[in-house]
């Protein structure tokens, strides 16, 4: 196997390391620094001082994230003062571990992908804080809320600022650990706990495939910063089967992390989390990380055709996959997670194509991280003047009750079925023009992945139409709260309502805005550059039958849910309904596959250990106590059978010493 | 009478002192065919001792003698407070220390 060929000559490559262009340095890049630590430090702040800071503690959350935004924003106007060759830092921090031959260096790594990601995280997230003050206003633990808020802020920051996969994987795993306190933050509910649990356990798995990847990152290369890894995957010395175990084996985390098929189930389960949760961590920043760990490791996806090739599989298979789900779903949060779940898909799809999609998946990353930071602000608002109902098949005609959620929820839905100039516009449609261009003059990949891809705009616009008529247009289809009281529908306070007022104006003009400035050229150092190539259909006809497919499935939308009156009682559906209300049969096919052997296998080592070393041990007892029982009956307590027994024992003693002298 | 004589009568003695231990119930009987055994290997002890011509046996004789007295003074003490507590002197009902 060429793996453990290479495995077994490690440190060929750092030699050629310095060749390659080392990062320029730069005094500016030490401010990274505060991008993590003050998010870090309120969170600790936060947590030690306990009750003594709930008075305060939210605003102190919100002033971290927003003091980050300004660090990232100055570093921001920093690297736009250096010329275009000169924006990759690497800060050195210091060491980290020093072990013999092993040495590794904690470094952050300030770049325009990082940077991109740096002020998406802050901005998005302090808007989201803010809108969180009032959301959980009425939360006895609003202040551990913003305190687990801070510290996912902070090891999201660390994770995509890291300059090397360990550090990577710290953040990594401190955004899965803020994403499950935070799914189960109401965890004095039972299936708010098990939701949590079951995010974290999924994104273990992911964690098992980053975990091999440094591994044979390690074996390989000797080291794990992105530089080395970097030039050693672009000198072409490793094996091609090497570079597509670690193609996969990133893959896996990514899928893990982003909730990308087979590993995306946990993702409808963790809007159990408070809503402004489930827009910043899954939908706005966390449940990317999966795409930017891939484009990260770009070199690796290069040098390794195969396991492109199946990222991108993955992200249509996830496309089409969260798309069907979402036109099924009736609870708002969940039907905007299956939403979420598919435009990742995108994402991966983009990054699946190799470095022509980088920079679009970014785009897309971006531009969705507003839209769908957005309508999830929005669903929360929904949710707090409708007294937490998130059936949408309860909802109806609230766009009359609430003018300001329903227009910002208006720019985040046209964003996303990408009508133009809406921000989704800029970005999918790249996407999909970049889908249809062939690979390696493989004209079947750029059809298969091109219709893929159209056929998944087409089913956006369907089901993001779907909920956005089944809860603002229509009849109203409501009458009493949960504990009987007449329902009266309201706008959120201003604290929420402003957040979402900033978020749909980025859904209107982000794109527009973003491919003036030249985003895609602002990310070339990063992601590297790609020569533009044709796709198979043209270009125009392209963008015209994506938004053929996106009046489809709008009008499709408008007639069955705005224009008829919907069932207050779901209707039995199709198969394919009934298969996506319960997530295509995710969790039925988990259990059958994974669930039930591991059960049954944990089972048996049960009762292999029962029977085998207890009844070694138990056994071994038992055998003890049975012969002192068989031994005590000589015990009788009879003081002549003892005497009886010295009498024969000194007769037998006397006849054998006789017989041994005769 | 030759030492054949002393022998089996040693033999008899002892053997009806054991045979009276193992077989009576009664503590005071017992005793006595304890000093039946004991006064058996006395016996033989000064037979020995006058066909050797060595005083050594009956010294010996008379320590078992000695022995044998202090036990009896202990042995009589301990079945008197048996009896007393349990208003019997049978050794079978002696057996409290099997639970």
């Amino acid at each position: 196997m060429h793996t453990l060929i290479s495995l077994t000559s490690p440190a060929v490559l750092p030699t050629v390391v310095e060749d390659v262009t080392a990062p320029v340095s730069w005094a500016g890049g030490q401010y990274a620094v505060w991008l993590v630590a003050l998010p870090l430090l309120s969170a600790a702040v936060l947590l030690l001082l306990g009750r003594r800071a709930d008075r305060w503690g939210h605003w102190l959350g919100v002033l971290a994230s927003a003091g980050s935004f300004v660090v990232g924003l100055g570093l921001l106007l920093g690297l736009l003062g250096l010329p275009a060759g000169q924006r990759v830092h690497d800060v050195h921090l210091g060491t980290w571990l020093d072990a013999g031959a092993l040495s590794i260096d904690a470094g952050l790594r300030v770049d325009p992908l990082s940077l991109t990601f740096v002020l998406l995280v802050t901005f998005v997230g302090t808007l989201i804080h803010v809108y969180s003050v009032a959301y959980m206003e009425h939360d006895a633990a609003r202040r551990r809320f913003f305190a687990y808020l801070n510290l996912f802020v902070a090891a999201m920051l660390l994770l995509v600022l890291a300059d090397s996969y360990v550090l990577l994987f710290v953040g990594w795993e401190g955004v899965g650990l803020a994403s499950y306190l935070l799914i189960g933050f109401w965890n004095h509910r039972t299936p708010y706990a098990v939701a949590a649990k079951k995010a974290f356990v999924a994104n273990r798995v992911g964690d098992v495939g980053l975990l091999v990847a440094m591994g044979l990152l390690f074996a390989t290369f000797g080291s794990l910063d992105f530089a080395t890894v970097e030039a050693g995957a672009a000198s072409g010395t490793v094996s091609q089967g090497t570079m597509t175990a670690i193609g996969l084996a990133l893959l896996l985390a990514a899928c893990g992390k982003s909730a990308q098929f087979p590993l995306q189930s946990w993702l409808g389960d963790a809007m159990a989390g408070p809503t402004p949760v489930s827009a910043l961590i899954h939908a706005a920043t966390m449940v990317t990380a999966g795409v930017y760990l891939i484009i990260r490791s770009g070199a690796v996806f290069t040098a390794a055709p195969t396991a492109q090739l199946v990222v991108a599989i993955v992200g249509a298979v996830t496309l089409l996959f969260g798309a069907v789900v979402g036109c099924a779903k009736d609870d708002i949060k969940k039907a905007l997670a299956a939403s979420t779940m598919s435009q990742i898909g995108y994402m991966v799809l983009a990054a699946g194509l190799g470095p022509i999609g980088y920079a679009f998946a970014i785009f897309h990353l971006v531009t969705h991280g507003f839209f769908k930071a957005g309508m999830f602000l929005g669903a929360g608002s929904v949710m707090h003047g409708m007294d937490d109902q998130v059936d949408m098949r309860r909802f109806g005609g609230l766009g009359r009750y609430m003018k300001i959620t329903y227009f910002t929820f208006m720019a985040g839905w046209l964003a996303i079925l990408g009508v133009p100039p809406f921000a989704g516009f800029f970005s999918k449609d790249k996407i999909i023009e970049a889908a249809f261009v062939p690979v390696d003059g493989q004209p079947w990949r750029a059809w298969v992945f091109g219709c893929v891809a159209l056929v998944g705009a087409g089913l956006t616009a369907f089901y993001m139409s779907r909920l956005f008529f089944m809860t603002f247009e229509g009849q109203k289809r409501w009458s009493t709260t949960k504990d009987g009281a007449e329902q009266h529908p309201h706008e959120s306070p201003a604290l929420m309502t402003w957040p979402m007022i900033v978020l749909a104006a980025g859904s209107v003009g982000l794109g527009l805005v973003l491919s003036r400035v030249g985003f895609v050229e602002w990310l070339e150092p990063s992601v590297g550059h790609a020569e533009h190539e044709e796709p198979v259909l043209a270009i125009p006809l392209i963008i015209g039958l994506t938004l053929l497919a996106v009046v489809l499935g709008l009008v499709l939308a408008w007639r069955r849910y705005a224009v008829t009156t919907v069932p207050v009682t779901p209707p039995l559906g199709t198969a394919l309904t009934r298969a996506a209300r319960v997530d295509l049969h995710q969790d039925a096919v988990n259990d059958a596959l994974l669930v039930a052997p591991g059960q049954y296998l944990t089972r048996s080592l049960v009762y292999g250990d029962k029977a085998v070393v207890d009844g070694a041990v138990t056994g071994l007892g038992r055998a003890t106590v049975g012969v002192g029982d068989l031994v005590r009956r000589v015990q009788n307590g009879y003081a002549r059978s003892y005497a009886a027994v010295m009498v024969v024992g000194v007769v037998v003693l006397a006849f054998v010493v006789l017989a041994a002298r005769g | 009478m030759s030492l054949t004589h002393y022998l089996v009568l040693a033999a008899i003695l002892f053997a009806i002192g054991a045979t009276t231990v193992l077989l009576r119930r009664n503590a005071i009987i017992v005793f006595m065919g304890v000093e039946l055994m004991l006064n058996s290997t006395n016996l033989l002890l000064v037979t020995f001792s006058r066909i050797h011509g060595n005083l050594s046996g009956q010294v010996l004789a008379f320590f078992v003698m000695v022995v044998a007295a202090a036990e009896v003074v202990v042995g009589l003490a301990i079945i008197v407070t048996i009896f007393r507590t349990r208003r019997s002197a049978s050794v079978d009902d002696v057996n409290l220390l099997k639970s």
